[in-house]
């Protein structure tokens, strides 16, 4: 079974559902199956899909009650002798036939309107009589303003998030490699204490021990610095238990034999051992970047100062930052949401094979 | 090139400078040291890591709990015995919050109690119902599986953010609902229906991952026991309740464990979400203990340590109780 992830879009829904299992008959519990899929598929994807098609109206249509299912924008029309472009609007005129007509200003439930191919000649339009003219219309420049908006201080967040990801998830990978080699294919006394202080840490959940961790990283002098974010993290019992289960499907000889060659013990782990655990390193890569790239609380309570913020609390804060700008605020979102919705659909099945052997282990 | 294969490419080349460097001086290590402490060495970073973010801070917190005023240093705070544990438990009635000193401590444990067993109870009937689902024969299993495993790839304040904007006064689902003909409401604003969103957003986010687990369990669950139960012609219900939940009960204990001990942990979704309110109506353990440690002044960290060895112990009693009770369970 192969997992595109996509539907091909070929089959239309209704033979999608129709096809028949094997050469049985459908039951009811087919139809039941494919009804609660459906159901759970709109549940679980329309919301980010409301959020990124919001994201791309103006903040007129954002404010709309109803909101309006596509991004929808007035249309406006250069009219001579005005500088800005007026909006459009049809207008019911008493003799009951539709006109269209730029309007100028309004006055409460009053309206100035001109006749575009006549802009010399004002009309008073009672609100009530006209609708404006809309077109379908994507807002680019959220996405415009907000990288381009307040000095382009996104992208510092950008870069903070990144940085911490990306560093953390090498001195992830490589610690608890290390640790996973030493713990798998070396016989010592003390090998057990080692094993169990360190899958102890699992039993530890991170919310219990916020003071202390506060305290250890304020007197490494590291509040407010992305090393503060960094520190904490880095040695995940998982990491190291899944890693220790790979490499003990290595075969010992492998090393012995490079050990006659005299080649020294890192070079064995680095050369030999790491390798040969890549699957295994893939996974708790992805886990790191994952979890590292979408922290909040131990962020929160270390980066106290805007400039070392990463996305996420630049997001969780946005709203205080400019009153609320919700098409800034939508844009934002989406972006931040977005990385991991594209690294999603290639490594779906390394995440699921991991999760599953760990949750299952 | 395949995905794994730039994956490892491009992580040999971030590593491979270093690594340049690591190996002469690792090699010297080991002359200094000798093959038989090699594997100390291979274990002293990740150790100590372990040792001063884990281990360390577990004494350090008991230290804080029992040690008073608003310094943040162990040397600068003077001992108080169990002054902390005594505001935390001065209560005239504990079934009245308002009754206490800390009131908000005896209102975010109210809420941890309610949230957690509705939260998991529902976590592990829509997981399982999803796996169940996506475990039969049908057309598009990846897709599906994609579909409910998304949002698990969220961030939390992405998840509050868009759930936010679909609940607000304009949301689109007051948007719906107006659209039906009904009255639309404030949902964040009462503190029932701001708690049933809470759960119910919670569970969007994390179901996937249990789903994922519990499917792992029921395709290892093998065939032929399928295959003798259809030749008994056995009903799609007695097949679920008397070959696959029992054959499930392993598995569904590990995702029982582990959703209790996320869910306890709720944090970033509700913070950002509704912050705790209305009032304190979502306000869970670990907000508290932010809240009181690190949010208002003066920071009174022992009461926030207090709290979270409180936290600490009922989960690790929790987790205990389960494994003693599976032991014995599978002993029959």
């Amino acid at each position: 079974m192969t997992d595109t992830g996509l539907v091909r879009s070929g089959a239309s829904v209704t033979d999608f559902v129709l096809r028949r299992r094997g050469r049985k008959k459908r039951d009811w519990t087919d139809w039941l199956t494919y009804l609660y899929l459906l159901i759970g598929m709109v549940i679980m994807f329309t919301p980010v899909l409301w959020v990124v098609v919001s994201s791309f109206k103006t903040p007129a249509n954002l404010t709309e009650f109803p909101p309006t299912l596509l991004p929808y924008a007035a249309e406006t029309i250069m009219v001579d002798g005005y500088d800005n472009p007026l909006p459009l609007f049809d207008v019911v005129t008493q003799s009951g036939e539709t006109v269209r007509l730029a309007q100028l200003r309004r006055v409460g439930i009053q309206a100035q309107m001109v006749d575009p191919a006549n802009p010399t000649e004002r009309i008073t339009v009672p609100v009530a009589n006209a609708t404006p003219v809309r077109q379908v219309y994507l807002a680019f420049e959220n996405y415009t303003n907000l990288l381009e908006g307040s000095g382009g201080q996104i992208w510092r967040h950008v870069f903070n998030s990144l940085f911490i990801t990306v560093v953390a998830t090498i001195i992830t990978l490589v610690m608890n490699s290390m640790a996973a080699f030493a713990l798998s294919k070396y016989r010592f006394r003390g090998s057990n204490v080692a094993l169990v202080s360190i899958l102890a840490t699992l039993m530890i959940p991170a919310t219990v021990v916020l003071v202390p961790t506060y305290m250890i990283v304020a007197q490494l002098g590291l509040v407010g610095n992305l090393w503060g974010v960094i520190l904490p993290t880095v040695a995940t019992p998982t990491g190291v238990f899944l890693l220790r289960q790979y490499m003990l499907t290595i075969p010992d000889e492998l090393i012995e034999a490079a050990r006659m060659d005299h080649a020294s013990e890192w070079r064995i782990f680095w050369r030999i051992i790491l390798p040969l655990s890549s699957p295994a390193l893939a996974v708790v890569a992805i886990f790191s970047i994952l979890s590292r790239w979408n922290d909040f609380l131990l962020p929160l309570v270390v980066l106290t100062r805007r400039e070392s913020y990463t996305l996420q609390l630049a997001l969780a804060s946005f709203q205080t930052e400019y009153g609320i700008r919700y098409e800034i605020l939508l844009a934002m979102t989406t972006l931040t949401a977005l990385p991991l919705a594209f690294a999603f659909i290639f490594l779906q099945r390394y995440i699921t094979s991991g999760i599953a052997s760990t949750g299952i282990k | 090139m395949s995905v794994r294969t730039q994956f490892a490419s491009s992580a040999a080349v971030i590593l491979a400078l270093p690594a340049r460097l690591i190996e002469p001086f690792m090699s010297g290590v080991q002359k200094l040291v000798g093959i038989k402490r090699m594997p100390w060495v291979f274990l002293a970073p990740n150790l100590t890591a372990v040792v001063l973010f884990a281990l360390l801070p577990v004494f350090i917190n008991i230290f804080y709990s029992v040690s008073g005023s608003d310094r943040l240093y162990p040397w600068d705070r003077p001992l108080v015995g169990g002054a902390n544990y005594q505001t935390l438990f001065d209560c005239g009635n504990y079934f009245d919050p308002s009754t206490c000193s800390r009131d908000l401590f005896w209102r975010a444990l109210g809420n941890t109690m309610v949230f957690v067993p509705i939260q998991v109870v529902c976590m592990i009937v829509v997981a399982l119902l999803t796996a169940l689902c996506l475990n039969r024969d049908i057309r598009g299993r990846g897709f599906f599986r994609g579909i409910f495993f998304f949002p698990v790839m969220l961030s939390p304040v992405v998840v509050a953010l868009t759930w936010q904007w679909i609940l607000q006064r304009n949301g689109a689902l007051n948007g719906l609902i107006s659209y039906v003909g009904l009255t639309p409401v404030n949902w964040l604003v009462f503190p029932n229906t701001a708690f049933f969103w809470s759960v119910f957003i919670t569970v969007w986010a994390h179901m996937g991952f249990y789903t994922i687990i519990l499917l792992a369990g029921l395709q290892a669950i093998p065939r032929d026991v399928y295959e003798a139960a259809r030749m008994d012609s056995a009903t799609p219900t007695r097949v679920f309740f008397k070959i696959t939940l029992p054959l499930l009960k392993p598995v569904l204990l590990v995702v029982f464990i582990l959703a209790v001990i996320r869910s306890v942990q709720t944090f970033d979704e509700l913070y950002v979400l509704t912050g705790g309110g209305p009032g304190s109506a979502t306000m869970l353990m670990v907000q508290y203990i932010y809240e009181v440690g690190f949010a208002s002044q003066p920071r009174n960290f022992g009461l926030a340590a207090a709290a979270s060895l409180l936290l600490g112990l009922a989960l690790l009693i929790f987790t205990g109780i389960q494994m003693r009770i599976s032991r014995g369970g599978n002993n029959d």
